[in-house]
C-alpha cells in the first residue's frame, strides 16, 4: 500500500491533513481532560499512594487481567477480549499516527509488520466476536440496571468500526489498494474522533478506570478520611469525585444492592452518575439546586446498609460507601435525620448503647448462667470477649449469647468480659456519619482495654469485629501492642481443629448458612463457619447468593436504628429467608451475627415462613453438639 | 388554733373537674382526723351554681370576679392569697393539673408558705400533716412535712376515688369579694379545639391503645383491624400523637383525654404516669410490652411480655374466630 | 431579642434509683444527672426564636455533675453565652434554685433586661416549688405555664402563646413581654448536635462561672423529709405466658368469660 501520509489530496499532503485532524482531536481531548483535572485539584486532598507495590499488583490483576469483570463470566470473557483488542489497537494506532505525522521517520506502518499485522487480525476478529456477544447481551438480554443509552450505542458502533476498518483495510491491501487507503483514513479519523469524544462520554471510564483501580481501596472499609462532611463539590476528596469519571454504568452494583432491590430510592449506579454530573457541571455545579437534598435525595443517602456488595464487585473499584458517609456526615452536622436515628445517637452518646438502657445493665444477660464470667478489668484473662450491644441487651439474642458463654466455658477457654466498661464499638456510628461519637466510643473502649489484661480479643459481633480489628488498630499501636482480634467462628474453628471442642452429639440437620456482610465481604471469613458446621454434622446447602454474593439482612449502616422506609417492596431480610426457603429439605438458616438473627426472625413472620424455617445462631448449634447438658 | 383544710375547687369551661372530688374526699378524711372543717374555694365568674356539687365540704367560699372568668395563675393566686391571709387555713389542696399548675406556687410564695408538689396522699401523724409524694416519674416515694401554720399541697391525680368526694347535698356558700388588677400581663384570647375527630374515645367500651412499641405508622393498620374486630377504637399515648400518627382527639393521658372503657389494651405503652392518669380507671387493663419491668404492668390486670407486633395479629385472629 | 433560658439537671431515671442509708435522700453512688426534659425543650424553643427573630440566647444553669457537657452542647447548638451558677452541686431544691436564678438575674450584669425567660414547665423533682412561676413572681414578670408554641409580635412587646389543656384543647394567650414561660414542648423536638461540635465548643468557648448567692433561710427549702423509699408494688398484672397464639386465645377466653366480648 502506498504511504497515505505522502499522497496528495487536492494538493494537500496526507500528513498535513493528518496533522490537522490530530491537533483538533488532541486539543478537544486535552481541554476536556484538563478541565477534569483542574476540578479534581480543587477538591479535598486524599493520599492514595501508600503501598504502591500492592496497588500495582491490583492494577495488574484487575485492569490487565480484568479480574472483577469475570464475576459475570460471559461478559467477563467478552470484555477481556474487547479490552485487549482495544489496547492492541491503541498501540497500533499511535504507532501509525507517529509514522503518519512524521513520514520521514524510518519506521514502517504497524500493519506493514508481519507479526503485528497478524496480531491485529486476530484481535480484530476476536474483538468483533466479543462485541457481538456484548451487543446481544445489551440489546436482547438486557440485564437490569443496564441502560441502553445512545452514548453506549455510539461507542459500540465506533469500536466496531475501528476494528472493521482495520480488518477490511488489511484484507484489501493487495486486492483493492484504494479501498485499503480509504479504510486507513477512515480508521484514523474514527479513532481521532473517538478520542475527542471520549472525555465527553461514558467511555471516559477507559481513561479513568485504570487510575481508579491504581488508587483504589486496598482493603474493605468504606470510611472516608476525616472531615465534617461534604455537600458541595470542593468538599469531597478528589478520589470521591473521581468515582463519577471512572464509572462505566455497567449496573453490577445496582443489581447487588439490597436497598435498590427492595425498591428504595438508592441506586449505587445512579449515585455514581450524580457525581459524574457534579464533576462535569460548570461553575459551582448547582443551578441553585443543592447537591445534597435536591440532586441526591435524603432517602438515597440514608438507604445504604454498607453491605459492601457494590464496592466488592465494581470492576473499576468505585467507592460508593465513602461518598454516602461523607454526605451523611454533612446531614448529621446539620442535625438532619429522622427522629428514631436521632434517638439512637443520643442514647449512644449518653449510655454507650443504642437502646437507652443503663450501661450497668450491660452484663445482665449473664444472670442465666450457672458460672460467673471473669471481669477482665479485675483479673487477667487470655481472651477478652467483646460481646457487642445487640448480643448483650436484646432479649431475643441473650439466649444465644449465653450459649456462646457456655461454649467458651465448656472448651476451657480462659475468657472475660468488660461488664459495664464495654461501649458500642462505633462501627455503625461512623457509617451513619457521626464521626465524633464514633471516636468517643472508641476512646472509651480503648480506655477499658487499657485497664484490662488480655492476650487477644474474641467477639461474637461481626460489626464490632470490623471496628476492633481494622479500625481501632492505629491507637493500639500507641499502646504498644497489636493484639489479635478474632471472630468467634475463627476461635471455635481452631478449638475444634485442636480437639479442644469435641463433638459429642452430632446434629443431623440440613441447613444453609448466611455469610454476614462484615465477616464475609469485609473480612474474607467464609470457610471457618462452614468447617464448623460440617464438623457438627450439618449438611450445609448453599443459597444461590452465597459467600461474597451473600445478600445483606438489611440492618447495617445504622439502618436498624432508622424508621422503616415507606413503600418498600420485599425487604432484604424477607428476600433472604425466601431464598433460603427455596432450598429443598433445608429447615434451618444458620447465622453468625446477632443482627442477622433478629432481622431474619422478624422476616420469617412477615414472609409467613414460620413453620418452614427456623433461624439459629451458630453458637446454639455448637453448644447443642459439643457441650454436654448438665442434668 | 389550727386552721381548716381547704380545697381549691377547680372549674374549667363550666365544669368542676374530677380531681376536685378526689381532693375533697382526701380533704374530708384529713379534716375529720384533725377535727377541723373542710372548706372549698371556688373561683370564677358567674359559676355559683357549680358550688352545689361541692357538698363534701362543710362550706364553700365563692369568689366571683370578671378577671377570674378564665383560669390565669397569677390572678387565681392573688385571689386565693387574700382569702388565706384572712382566714388562715392549715392546708390548701390545689390540683396539679394543666388548668391549675402554678397557682399553688404563686400563692404560697406571696405569703412565704411551703409548697408540697406531687402529693398522692396525706396522713395525720401526731396531730401534724404528712404528705406522701411520688417523685422521679413514679420511681420514688417521699414523705415530707412542713413547718408553719399553713401548707400548700399540690395534689396529683388518684389520691382518692372521686366518688367519695361527691355529695348529694349542696353546701352553704359564702360570697367573698377580692380586689384584683384590671389589667394583667396574661390574657386568654380563645380556645383552640383539636380537629374534630371521627371518634369520641371516651364513649367507647373497648380501646386499643398504642405506644412507641408500635414502631411505625404502617403498623397502625393492624391495630385498627384489631380494634374493629372488637368493636372498639384506636387511641394512643403521647409519643404516637407527637409523631403525627394519630390525631389529638385520640390522645389518652394528662394532656389528652381520660377514658374508662371496659377493656383497655395497652400495646407497647411503657406506663408513664402522665399516660396512666388517663386510663387507670378502665375496668380491665391488658398490657403488652417487651420490657417486663415496664411500669404499665403495675397498673394492668393482665400482662404479656412480648413484641406488640407479634401479639396484634394473633389476637385479631383469636377474636375473629371466637366471634365466629 | 434577648432570651434567657434556665436549666437544671435532674436524676436520670434510666438508672436504678437507690436510697441513701439515712433513708431520706437518693444514694449518689451510681446516680447520673440528666438535663430536665422540658428544660431541653425550653432551650430548643429559645434557639428557634433566635433563628426567627435574631438576637441572643443566654443559658443559665445551677451547677450539677455533668452540667458542663450540657452547657457546651447548648453553645454548640447556637446559644451565645452560658452561665453556670456554682454551689449546691445539684442538691438545690426547686425553690432554692428559683431564688438563686432570680437573684443572679438581678445582680449579674448583662442578663436583664430580657424579652423572654424560658424554662421547663416542671421537672421530675420539683417537690417544693416550680421554677417558672416563682421566678416570674420574684422578678415581677407575667407567667404562663405548659406552653407549646410562642409567636413573638412586632417589637417584642407581646407574644401569642399556646398553652396545653386536656383533651387536646389548647388556649391561646396574649402575654405581654418581658415574661416567664414554662415550656412543655418546643415547636420541634430538640435538635441533635454532633459530638464533634460539642468538643469544638469545649475548645473554643468557655462557661461563665458565677458563685451562687447565700440564700436567706426564708428562701431555702421549707420542707423536712421524713422518709424516702421505693414504692411498694401494690399490684401487678397477672402475666400470661406462651407464644402469641396461645396467649391470645387465653386472653380471648378471659374476655368472653367476663362477658366482655
Amino acid at each position: 500500500m502506498s504511504d497515505p501520509a505522502t499522497i496528495r489530496y487536492f494538493g494537500i499532503p496526507g500528513f498535513a491533513v493528518l496533522w490537522l485532524l490530530t491537533l483538533v482531536s488532541f486539543f478537544l481531548f486535552g481541554a476536556r481532560v484538563l478541565r477534569y483535572v483542574n476540578t479534581l485539584r480543587k477538591a479535598r486532598a486524599e493520599n492514595r499512594w501508600r503501598n504502591l507495590p500492592r496497588r500495582i499488583w491490583l492494577f495488574v490483576v484487575n485492569v490487565l487481567g480484568q479480574g472483577r469483570l469475570f464475576g459475570e463470566w460471559v461478559i467477563g470473557i467478552a470484555h477481556f477480549l474487547i479490552f485487549w483488542a482495544f489496547v492492541f489497537y491503541a498501540a497500533s494506532f499511535f504507532w501509525n499516527l507517529i509514522r503518519g505525522l512524521f513520514p520521514f521517520l524510518p519506521i514502517p506502518y504497524a500493519d506493514d509488520v508481519g507479526w503485528m499485522a497478524f496480531a491485529l487480525v486476530a484481535f480484530g476478529i476476536l474483538g468483533l466476536v466479543a462485541l457481538a456477544v456484548a451487543a446481544v447481551r445489551r440489546y436482547i438480554f438486557t440485564p437490569t440496571g443496564l441502560e441502553r443509552s445512545g452514548d453506549a450505542t455510539l461507542i459500540l458502533t465506533l469500536i466496531t468500526l475501528v476494528l472493521v476498518t482495520s480488518l477490511v483495510g488489511h484484507w484489501s491491501r493487495e486486492s483493492a489498494p484504494q479501498v485499503a487507503k480509504a479504510m486507513w483514513w477512515l480508521h484514523m479519523a474514527i479513532v481521532l474522533g473517538f478520542m475527542a469524544y471520549l472525555p465527553y462520554s461514558k467511555h471516559l471510564h477507559l481513561l479513568a478506570s485504570p487510575f481508579g483501580v491504581l488508587f483504589g481501596a486496598l482493603k474493605p472499609g468504606g470510611i472516608p478520611p476525616a472531615s465534617e462532611g461534604a455537600s458541595r463539590r470542593e468538599e469531597f476528596t478528589w478520589r470521591e469525585l473521581f468515582n463519577g469519571l471512572a464509572c462505566a454504568e455497567c449496573g453490577r452494583c445496582e443489581r447487588a444492592c439490597p436497598a435498590f432491590q427492595s425498591g428504595e430510592p438508592l441506586s449505587p449506579k445512579v449515585l455514581m452518575h450524580h457525581f459524574k454530573e457534579l464533576v462535569r457541571a460548570s461553575g459551582n455545579g448547582h443551578d441553585g439546586k443543592s447537591f445534597v437534598g435536591d440532586v441526591v435525595q435524603r432517602a438515597e443517602i440514608w438507604a445504604c446498609r454498607t453491605c459492601y456488595s457494590c464496592m466488592d464487585r465494581c470492576p473499576v473499584f468505585n467507592e460508593h460507601i465513602p461518598v454516602l458517609v461523607e454526605m451523611r456526615r454533612y446531614l448529621v452536622s446539620q442535625g438532619d435525620m429522622d427522629a428514631q436515628l436521632q434517638g439512637a445517637l443520643t442514647n449512644l452518646t449518653r449510655y454507650g448503647n443504642s437502646f437507652g438502657t443503663s450501661p450497668r445493665a450491660r452484663a445482665k444477660w449473664t444472670q442465666g448462667l450457672d458460672f460467673k464470667i471473669k471481669d477482665a478489668r479485675k483479673e487477667p484473662v487470655d481472651y477478652l470477649w467483646f460481646v457487642g450491644d445487640y448480643a448483650s441487651f436484646d432479649p431475643r439474642l441473650q439466649p444465644a449469647t449465653r450459649s456462646a458463654a457456655r461454649v467458651f466455658q465448656g472448651a476451657g477457654l480462659d475468657f472475660g468480659i468488660l461488664y459495664d466498661g464495654e461501649q458500642n464499638s462505633g462501627n455503625d456510628v461512623r457509617r451513619v456519619g457521626e464521626e465524633g461519637l464514633g471516636e468517643m466510643l472508641a476512646d472509651k473502649n480503648r480506655q477499658a482495654f487499657g485497664l484490662a489484661q488480655f492476650q487477644q480479643t474474641v467477639t461474637t459481633d461481626p460489626h464490632s469485629y470490623q471496628a476492633l480489628k481494622n479500625e481501632y488498630g492505629a491507637a493500639d499501636e500507641a499502646n504498644g501492642s497489636q493484639r489479635p482480634v478474632f471472630h468467634y467462628t475463627e476461635v471455635v474453628d481452631r478449638l475444634m481443629a485442636d480437639g479442644r471442642l469435641p463433638v459429642q452429639n452430632r446434629l443431623t440437620l440440613k441447613a444453609t448458612y448466611h455469610d454476614p456482610c462484615y465477616l464475609g465481604r469485609y473480612n474474607n471469613i467464609y470457610d471457618a463457619p462452614r468447617r464448623i458446621l460440617q464438623r457438627l454434622g450439618v449438611d450445609v446447602v448453599e443459597m444461590p447468593r452465597a459467600r461474597a454474593d451473600s445478600y445483606c439482612c438489611g440492618a447495617g449502616g445504622g439502618k436498624i436504628w432508622m424508621e422503616d422506609a415507606p413503600g418498600t417492596s420485599v425487604r432484604p431480610a424477607q428476600s433472604r429467608v425466601l431464598e433460603a426457603a427455596t432450598l429443598p429439605g433445608v429447615d434451618t438458616l444458620v447465622v453468625s451475627c446477632p443482627k442477622d438473627l433478629v432481622m431474619f426472625q422478624d422476616a420469617l413472620k412477615t414472609a409467613q415462613l414460620e413453620g418452614r424455617l427456623v433461624v439459629k445462631e451458630m453458637m446454639e448449634l455448637v453448644e447443642e453438639a459439643c457441650i454436654p447438658r448438665k442434668e | 388554733m389550727p386552721g381548716n383544710i381547704w380545697v381549691l375547687a377547680e372549674q374549667w369551661r363550666g365544669k368542676v373537674s374530677e380531681i376536685t372530688y378526689e381532693a375533697l374526699a382526701l380533704g374530708r378524711e384529713v379534716a375529720d382526723q384533725l377535727g377541723v372543717r373542710l372548706e372549698a374555694v371556688l373561683l370564677g365568674h358567674k359559676v355559683k351554681d357549680l358550688a352545689g356539687t361541692l357538698g363534701c365540704a362543710a362550706s364553700v367560699f365563692y369568689v366571683d370576679h370578671p378577671m377570674l372568668a378564665e383560669p390565669i395563675a397569677d390572678l387565681q393566686a392573688d385571689a386565693l392569697t387574700q382569702l388565706v391571709k384572712a382566714r388562715k387555713p392549715q392546708a390548701i389542696l390545689i390540683p396539679l393539673t394543666n388548668v391549675s399548675l402554678g397557682v399553688g406556687t404563686l400563692q404560697a410564695e406571696q405569703l412565704g408558705l411551703p409548697v408540697v408538689n406531687f402529693c398522692k396522699d396525706l396522713r395525720v401523724v401526731d396531730g401534724k400533716l404528712q404528705a406522701e409524694c411520688i417523685m422521679y416519674g413514679g420511681k420514688i416515694e417521699t414523705t415530707v412535712t412542713a413547718p408553719g401554720e399553713t401548707v400548700v399541697i399540690g395534689l396529683g391525680p388518684g389520691a382518692r376515688p372521686a366518688d367519695k368526694g361527691r355529695a348529694t347535698q349542696a353546701p352553704p356558700v359564702e360570697d367573698v369579694t377580692v380586689t384584683l388588677p384590671e389589667k394583667t400581663g396574661v390574657r386568654l384570647t380563645r380556645y383552640v379545639e383539636p380537629e374534630a375527630g371521627d371518634v369520641d374515645i371516651t364513649q367507647k367500651d373497648v380501646l386499643v391503645a398504642v405506644g412507641r412499641g408500635i414502631q411505625s405508622q404502617d403498623n397502625l393498620a393492624l391495630a385498627e383491624e384489631l380494634a374493629a374486630a372488637m368493636d372498639g377504637a384506636v387511641c394512643g399515648s403521647r409519643p404516637v400523637i407527637d409523631q403525627g400518627w394519630l390525631g389529638l382527639t385520640r390522645q389518652v393521658g394528662k394532656s389528652g383525654l381520660t377514658v374508662k372503657p371496659k377493656i383497655y389494651l395497652a400495646l407497647g405503652i411503657s406506663g408513664a404516669p402522665e399516660h396512666v392518669e388517663g386510663m387507670k380507671d378502665a375496668s380491665l387493663i391488658v398490657a403488652v410490652n417487651t420490657d417486663s419491668q415496664a411500669p404499665i404492668f403495675s397498673v394492668a390486670h393482665f400482662g404479656i411480655v412480648a413484641d406488640v407486633m407479634d401479639v396484634i395479629p394473633a389476637l385479631t385472629d383469636a377474636v375473629k374466630s371466637k366471634k365466629g | 431579642m434577648n432570651i434567657l433560658v434556665l436549666l437544671r439537671m435532674v436524676p436520670d431515671v434510666v438508672e436504678e434509683l437507690e436510697i441513701a442509708p439515712d433513708g431520706k435522700r437518693l444514694d449518689t453512688e451510681f446516680l447520673r444527672m440528666i438535663l430536665s426534659e422540658s428544660d431541653d425543650h425550653a432551650l430548643e424553643e429559645a434557639l428557634i426564636l433566635k433563628e426567627r427573630h435574631g438576637g441572643k440566647v443566654t443559658v443559665l444553669a445551677t451547677a450539677a455533675p455533668d452540667i458542663d457537657d450540657v452547657l457546651f452542647a447548648a453553645l454548640a447548638k447556637g446559644a451565645d453565652r452560658v452561665v453556670k451558677i456554682a454551689g449546691g452541686d445539684g442538691g438545690l431544691s426547686a425553690r432554692e434554685a428559683a431564688h438563686v436564678f432570680a437573684f443572679t438575674l438581678q445582680k449579674e450584669a448583662g442578663l436583664l433586661p430580657a424579652d423572654l425567660i424560658l424554662t421547663g414547665v416542671q421537672a421530675i423533682d420539683d417537690l417544693d416549688s416550680l421554677i417558672a412561676p416563682l421566678v416570674g413572681h420574684l422578678l415581677r414578670l407575667p407567667y404562663l405555664g405548659i406552653v407549646t408554641q410562642v409567636a413573638v409580635g412586632e417589637g417584642a412587646k407581646v407574644a401569642t402563646v399556646l398553652k396545653e389543656y386536656s383533651g387536646g384543647v389548647r388556649g391561646e394567650f396574649e402575654v405581654s413581654l418581658p415574661a416567664v414561660l414554662g415550656i412543655q414542648a418546643a415547636e420541634k423536638p430538640p435538635r441533635y448536635v454532633p459530638v464533634a461540635k460539642v468538643r469544638a465548643a469545649m475548645k473554643s468557648s468557655k462557661i461563665d462561672a458565677i458563685a451562687a448567692p447565700d440564700l436567706a433561710a426564708a428562701n431555702r427549702s421549707l420542707l423536712e423529709v421524713i422518709e424516702m423509699k421505693k414504692p411498694e408494688v401494690t399490684g401487678h398484672a397477672e402475666m400470661l405466658e406462651g407464644a402469641p397464639e396461645a396467649v391470645s386465645s387465653k386472653l380471648v377466653g378471659i374476655l368472653s368469660e367476663r362477658g366482655l366480648l
